[in-house]
């Protein structure tokens, strides 16, 4: 069925991070390193799951005008949850996370997948495309996290890549580098996407030839 | 005094919360495309983050943590203040028309936005007393503000450069973001914490 579609989008085509430049508070704080960026990157998903699940379900209940109020509180009791469950089974993640974590709640990618398309969807398709958008959201994380931790400390997932003779540029690592960054991923994401139009252009122009 | 000094400047530049903890990007890279929408906006996300923190504290100490609900503070302060600044932008409509007209509509953009939220989480992680979460936030909001025009007065010369075409928009923000946030950078380490 459509659902393996429903799951794709997020990844690549509607990635929240590089697509609909939404939520990038996280994708800046907690990427100095893989294993941070792959815990927020998954607490994230699991937050959208539930949530697109349970406006869903509810979705003929909530009545349209209360239904943003209704929205927030269902992310930030889901949150909560998360939270008191990364304390109990992963402190040294929660003290990492920090404050980030309690600031999921007012991520704008997780009201808008909940306004967008749970509300109008049955359970099952909102829960796949809550695991896409989801794992979207965690491979932009993990791409961000993965390139400041090479660049800047030489290392992926605490494993030394490079020898001694590489001498890190810190300020990758820290705030400034997080921008720049980025500003370069978006810029070559929208050489690759210029690229891919002129090709089709050009196979389309050769196809009128014929 | 000096303590409270201390923690305005430590909140407004050497912790600046744009640059160096990377929360309100949305509001950072959305209103900073003209200089009179950021600095209304500066205005808007000082007052409410004032005032949203003085009340989130009033409710955490004298309801929150009588009743042992400690946990439920993330739930609370976000209805908390999306209520409040619901009543607020009523009020302003009705009783000051002419404010209402200058930065009416950005209340309702920033009430529920990760700075208004971030300020009263920090003051209850660090246990803050009522006078010294009040002049964490005032810090925070100037900074948020400072950060912001800043920002947008860049911006605007941005427009009469040359750009590569691939980083036009977005990209080059970002770029200058990390420039001005490198600027910044320059006073950590300032005040001793």
């Amino acid at each position: 069925m459509n659902l393996w579609k429903e799951f794709t989008k997020g990844l690549i085509a509607e990635n929240p991070i590089f697509r609909l430049a939404l939520s990038l508070c996280p994708a800046l704080a907690v990427t100095s390193n893989v294993y941070n960026a792959l815990g927020m990157g998954l607490t994230v998903m699991f937050v959208i799951t539930c949530n697109n699940i349970s406006v869903s379900t509810f979705r003929n209940v909530i009545h349209p005008k209360v239904r943003v109020p209704v929205y927030i509180i269902s992310i930030a009791t889901i949150v909560t949850v998360a939270m008191l469950v990364l304390e109990a089974f992963l402190p040294v993640l929660f003290k990492e996370l920090g404050i980030y974590l309690s600031l999921v709640v007012v991520f704008a990618i997780i009201l808008a997948r909940a306004e967008v398309f749970a509300a109008k969807n049955k359970v099952i398709p909102a829960m796949v495309d809550g695991l896409g958008m989801g794992a979207g959201f965690t491979l932009g994380m993990v791409t961000i996290g993965g390139i400041r931790e090479i660049i800047g400390n030489g290392s992926f997932f605490g494993y030394q890549l490079l020898g001694s003779w590489y001498h890190p540029p810190l300020i990758v690592i820290l705030a400034p580098g997080g921008f720049i960054v980025i500003g370069f991923i978006i810029g070559a994401m929208n050489l690759s996407e210029k690229r891919k139009k002129e090709k089709m252009e050009k196979t389309a122009a050769a196809g009128g030839n014929i | 005094m000096t303590e409270y000094f201390l923690l305005f400047l430590s909140a407004a530049i050497v912790n600046n919360f744009v640059l160096s903890r990377y929360l309100g990007l949305c509001i950072f890279f959305g209103v900073s495309k003209n200089f009179h929408a950021s600095s209304s906006m500066g205005l808007a996300i000082i007052s409410i983050i004032t005032m949203s923190s003085m009340l989130t504290w009033v409710i955490e100490h004298f309801i929150l943590q009588p009743l042992g609900l400690y946990f439920l503070r993330m739930i609370v302060f976000v209805v908390v203040i999306a209520v409040f600044v619901q009543l607020l932008e009523m009020v302003i409509k009705k009783f000051m028309p002419t404010l209402y007209n200058i930065w009416g509509i950005y209340l309702l953009l920033v009430a529920t936005n990760c700075v208004i939220l971030g300020v009263p989480i920090i003051n209850s992680e660090e246990h803050f007393t009522f006078l010294k979460s009040t002049v964490n936030a005032l810090g925070s909001g100037t900074g948020f503000a400072i950060a912001l025009i800043l920002f947008a007065s860049l911006r605007e010369k941005l427009q009469f450069s040359d750009v590569p075409k691939s980083l036009e928009g977005l990209g080059i923000a970002f770029i200058l973001a990390g420039m001005l946030a490198l600027a910044f950078q320059g006073f950590s380490g300032m005040i001793p914490l």
